[in-house]
């Protein structure tokens, strides 16, 4: 009898030994554990064996099943693994194909300088507003203190649409007056205004029937050239560079007195002169000036209590000047491939 | 243009350098766009010690050359009349002649030479003629002095100005005189009048003429006149001068009331008094009145154009040009000279209208000083007396209607120091009127200041006093602040914060931006003219290409696909947002989306192509994040340039707020979807954002299938399923189409969800409720269950 445990055993060990895979494994499962399986009848003969010996009988065929299980379990899991990495062997791919493109749009370019401007005044406060592009004279050009058969206006070749009466507007400066007249010479003002305008250009490389004006105005209280230039510090280091000096030149425009061009020093040379200053080391960017007392009052804001300051730029040459593009139909023809480039931000972390 | 030379007759800027005065002339606030000089380096004035001939030619002079500083130069010239003991303009190494032509050291037949003895012509100071090339090299007078400048001691040396005519307060300093002023104001230094003197004879004006002015738009008219001129060659300097701004010199007379012009910015209109009678009368024209003027052209006059008449005949357009009749000419003897000032704006209709802008109609059209209106009469009586022979009668003719009413500014200096944002102390705010030369007086700390009548551009407020003080003062000392205003964030407003929100979103879903121009050619603004509006059609276009406001973005869409089509670029997914306005101004912001090629592109793998119902996905993500879920449904319609059967509406609450379809192969071979929407329509109030729970109970899903006619849309059955499944439906989904089904029919998969929020459904239940929905559809419709 004991002979024969000791004849299994060995024969388990060989058995175990010799197991090369799963089903191997799970067929030895049959072969000693089944119903009919050598430990179950083993176990089955335990009424058989006198009772003196019942006891080691017993351990020894318990012994013999927890040595099977055991093995069993350990062997199992580890042709499992075996298996599961041949499967996944199987699987690998070649990760240097290429990726399948979920693209996100891009901006015209134009519009991303336009944002990029929007988001530096709307942080100081300034409500972004548009108006009518079929306009009025009297708010493209009376109002600003631009009366009918003054020179300013051949500079402006405007396309009228009815008479002298409508027109496509010629610049955005009619929405800062439709802003004013709503506030009613009340409230405040802090607007800028960036805008399709349109003048009778020949298109080519540097100009445009089209184009795109940002303007702005600010109406407060004790208002002056030196607030101008402060907020152009903080708009032009924002756009260009903290290193970007600001200078202001007298100017001559209808609608403001004391009027200014607003240059930046060259971001480009940092003024020690190139070709995009001219080897001047500025460039001008932005028409600007005290708003004239005549167009407050036009608009009825009282002068000698309201003051304030505009300015105006077109967007085509900053966005010419910083991303260094020199036709401007780029922004009107768009081409794909260029515009696509400008999905994307420009996070420098230099702090 | 302004000459240099010319102004230092008014100031003294010989201390000088142009090139940095041009600079301080340009920051305080004209501005100077170019400096013109006729200047040559190493070009100096030398005297020939010796001139013996050339060892080895016949026509070679060797010479040796003093140019001071106890130097020789050896130089071999050709001239003929190079001769020792001559003054003569030596250009040595290194200068630079016209035509880029460098002087260096070189061997002429084996003999040093180390410059050129030069003509006039070689410098660019006169004809290449032959007469000028046989009188040989410049002789220069005895005075001249060694290692000076030629150009100097000839009175040759030009500086011009190039001003930006464009802008600017150019009426007052775009003269000799006006510009003499504003250097004044930056140097401090005072502006000396020219001679305003002559002689006259007691033959009066008066004796000959009559003048009257029957027109509001001539407040100020004056005339002398003057007898016996003799015409001929302007002095060398008023020929010099002249053409070196660009006028051509004619004859003594016409030079000098251009010159007079130049001077004082007053243009003169001489007229031959023998061609005239005894009147001058200045009317408005009549309509349809002829004149023809001196380039002997015939002009059609309105009745807002200004006119002076014999008393009947045309015979000048004012300030715009003279007639043919009264023109001075090589026999004129006795000339009526006008000094006048006409409207501005007048001029200006005029001048553009006739297409005739000149020297003088610019200078009227800007508006002119009476002061000078003045001076400038008695200037040219100056001049033709000393270089016409004329003889000046007495008296003046006159009509003077002008506002001589001084500009008076009274301001404190806070006022000022406000304005600019710096302080300035009172002292330097008198330096810098001083040097303006504006007349002021202080009373109790107040300026009290009256404007020159010569600045026209300076209103009477304190903004205009605060600029003049300002720029002189220098806006480099303004520091920079920030307006002490309230604290807010700044916000997009209107339209355009729904343009921005729109525009990021369909950014994210893939499209990019584009921007098109807004007039477009009349045949594509007939393209996608679904809604058939009037367009606003420019009188005054550019071209025909760009002559009509269009009313849809879709065509200029189209263009950008073609555009880039033609560049191989596939996959073309763009919109833009854009206003566009009818024939009756009514403005109208619109979407437009342009899809074609692949939305997710995987050359090797397979891509997501983009379809009608991939265009419909955006419409419906783009509604649904504006809050219009449930509100918006698609209708089948026939819209022009789009595919008949790939077209539709979109609608929402019932109303049309755009269409989408595939463009009509017609209009694009492509498969190119398009889609345009009122961005307008869109504006309006949408339900708050609120929390809704999940339903916590399971849901039961049953599937069915009918087979309907070919043309039916699945939006009919699905309707009718909505409304038999009730509230327990919670959602319907297309799982299946089949075309291809004998009798022009197809099949139509459907799995139908039913739920309730409260409560486990029953099997049973949903199948009352599924059993009717089918019987529902199959009664409403006449169509059979395929499946279920």
């Amino acid at each position: 009898m004991f002979m024969n445990i000791d004849n299994i055993k060995r024969e388990l060990i060989n058995d175990l030994d010799n197991v090369k895979d799963l089903k191997e494994l799970n067929e030895l499962h049959i072969k000693y554990l089944s119903k009919k399986g050598i430990i179950t009848e083993l176990n089955c003969k335990i009424k058989d064996v006198p009772n003196e010996e019942k006891k080691e009988f017993g351990q020894n065929v318990n012994e013999l099943r927890n040595m099977f299980n055991n093995s069993y379990e350990k062997m199992k899991k580890s042709f499992e693994e075996e298996e599961l990495n041949k499967k996944l062997q199987s699987e690998a791919i070649d990760i240097s194909l290429p990726s399948t493109k979920v693209k996100i749009g891009s901006p015209n370019i134009l519009e991303k300088l336009i944002e990029e401007v929007e988001s530096i005044f709307m942080s100081m406060g300034y409500d972004v507003v548009d108006g009518p592009e079929v306009e009025e004279d009297k708010y493209n050009f009376e109002m600003l203190n631009i009366p009918k058969g003054h020179p300013a206006r051949d500079a402006q070749d405007t396309f009228y649409i009815e008479g002298e009466e409508l027109l496509l507007r010629s610049q955005t400066s009619p929405v800062q007056v439709r802003t004013m007249l709503r506030n009613k010479g009340e409230k405040p003002v802090r607007v800028i205004c960036p805008g399709k305008t349109y003048r009778r250009d020949d298109d080519d490389a540097t100009h445009s029937h089209q184009f795109m004006q940002i303007e702005g105005l600010l109406v407060d209280k004790d208002i002056s050239l030196s607030d101008l230039k402060g907020t152009f510090e903080v708009v032009f280091k924002k756009l260009f560079g903290d290193d970007v000096k600001v200078r202001l030149r007298p100017s001559y425009y209808p609608f403001t007195e004391p009027s200014v061009e607003v240059d930046i020093s060259c971001f480009n040379c940092k003024g020690n002169g190139c070709n995009i200053c001219k080897n001047t080391g500025y460039i001008t960017i932005c028409g600007a000036g005290i708003v004239h007392p005549d167009v407050l009052k036009m608009s009825s804001y009282d002068p000698s209590i309201w003051s304030g300051f505009a300015f105006g730029f077109g967007a085509e040459r900053v966005a010419m000047l910083k991303y260094g593009i020199n036709d401007v139909r780029v922004f009107y023809n768009t081409d794909l491939r260029e515009s696509r480039v400008f999905d994307r931000e420009e996070i420098n972390n230099n702090d | 243009m302004i000459n240099l030379e010319w102004v230092k007759d008014y100031i003294d800027i010989d201390d000088q350098d142009l090139e940095e005065l041009a600079v301080k002339i340009t920051e305080v606030g004209i501005n100077i766009e170019k400096v013109i000089t006729n200047k040559i380096d190493n070009l100096v004035v030398g005297k020939v010690v010796s001139c013996i001939n050339h060892p080895d030619s016949d026509h070679l002079h060797l010479c040796q050359v003093d140019i001071g500083n106890d130097e020789l130069k050896q130089i071999v010239c050709g001239a003929p009349n190079v001769r020792e003991g001559l003054k003569v303009i030596v250009a040595m190494e290194g200068a630079v002649l016209p035509g880029d032509f460098v002087i260096k050291a070189s061997k002429i037949r084996g003999v040093e030479s180390n410059g050129m003895l030069c003509a006039l012509y070689e410098l660019g100071l006169e004809e290449r003629t032959e007469e000028a090339y046989n009188r040989g090299i410049a002789e220069l007078g005895d005075d001249a002095k060694v290692g000076s400048d030629p150009l100097v001691y000839l009175g040759l040396l030009n500086t011009l100005y190039e001003l930006d005519i464009h802008k600017h307060r150019n009426n007052d300093c775009y003269y000799h005189i006006g510009f003499a002023y504003e250097i004044s104001a930056i140097l401090n230094r005072k502006v000396k009048l020219p001679d305003l003197s002559y002689k006259e004879v007691s033959d009066d004006i008066n004796n000959h003429f009559k003048l009257e002015v029957k027109t509001s738009k001539c407040p100020y008219y004056l005339a002398k006149m003057v007898t016996n001129v003799e015409i001929g060659e302007s002095p060398e300097f008023i020929k010099r001068r002249l053409l070196s701004v660009g006028m051509r010199p004619i004859n003594n007379v016409v030079d000098i009331s251009n010159y007079v012009m130049l001077e004082f910015g007053q243009p003169l209109h001489f007229f031959d008094k023998d061609k005239l009678k005894d009147k001058i009368l200045v009317r408005d024209a009549d309509d349809e009145e002829v004149i023809t003027t001196l380039d002997n052209k015939e002009r059609i006059l309105k009745s807002s154009d200004i006119v002076i008449t014999d008393g009947v005949n045309p015979i000048c357009v004012a300030g715009v040009m003279g007639g043919l009749n009264t023109e001075v000419d090589k026999n004129t003897k006795n000339i009526l000279i006008e000094s006048a000032i006409f409207d501005p704006v007048s001029i200006r209709y005029t001048a553009n209208r006739l297409n005739l802008r000149s020297e003088a109609s610019i200078r009227y059209g800007k508006g002119l000083s009476y002061e000078y209106t003045k001076y400038a009469l008695d200037r040219a009586c100056h001049l033709l007396e000393k270089y016409a022979n004329a003889t000046i009668l007495s008296g003046i003719v006159s009509h003077d209607k002008i506002d001589k009413t001084k500009k008076i500014v009274e301001f404190y200096p806070i006022d000022v120091d406000k304005m600019l944002g710096i302080r300035i102390d009172e002292e330097d705010m008198k330096y810098e009127l001083d040097k303006l030369g504006f007349d002021y007086k202080i009373c109790d700390g107040k300026f009290i200041v009256t404007i020159p009548s010569r600045r026209l551009d300076i209103e009477p407020n304190v903004n205009d006093i605060a600029e003049e003080i300002g720029r002189l003062y220098g806006y480099q000392n303004i520091v920079g602040t920030l307006p002490k205003v309230e604290l807010k964030q700044g916000d997009y407003i209107g339209d355009v914060k729904y343009r921005k929100v729109i525009s990021k979103r369909l950014r994210s879903l893939g499209l990019n931006e584009v921007k098109t121009y807004t007039l477009v050619s009349p045949t594509v603004s007939n393209m996608f003219d679904y809604e058939t509006k009037e367009k606003i059609i420019l009188p005054n276009p550019m071209s025909i290409d760009k002559s009509v406001v269009r009313t849809s973005l879709i065509p200029s869409l189209l263009n950008v696909y073609n555009y880039n089509k033609a560049r191989k670029v596939d996959d073309i997914n763009i919109y833009e947002i854009s206003k566009t306005y009818d024939k009756n101004y009514n403005e109208e912001s619109k979407i437009a989306f342009l899809m074609s090629g692949a939305y997710v592109n995987n050359s090797w793998n397979g891509s997501l192509k983009v379809d009608f119902y991939l265009i419909k996905g955006i419409v419906e993500e783009l509604l649904d994040y504006l809050g219009f879920k449930n509100r918006y449904s698609f209708v089948k319609s026939k819209v022009s340039s789009l595919h008949p059967g790939i077209s539709c509406d979109i609608l929402l609450d019932r109303k049309r707020i755009g269409i989408m379809g595939r463009v009509h192969p017609k209009v694009c071979k492509d498969e190119v979807y398009v889609c345009e929407i009122s961005l307008n329509s869109l504006m309006m109030k949408v339900k708050p954002l609120k929390y809704k729970e999940a339903s916590k109970y399971p849901t039961i899903s049953k599937d069915l299938a009918f087979i309907v006619p070919k043309d039916m849309m699945s939006s009919e059955v699905e309707g009718i399923i909505k409304k038999a499944g009730g509230r327990l439906l919670s959602d319907i989904k297309v799982f299946d189409v089949y075309e291809k089904l004998e009798d022009n029919k197809k099949s139509i998969a459907y799995s139908l969800t039913f739920m309730d929020s409260n409560r486990t459904l029953t099997e049973e239940e949903v199948m009352n409720v599924f059993n009717n929905i089918i019987e529902r559809v199959i009664t409403t419709l006449n169509i059979e269950l395929r499946d279920k």
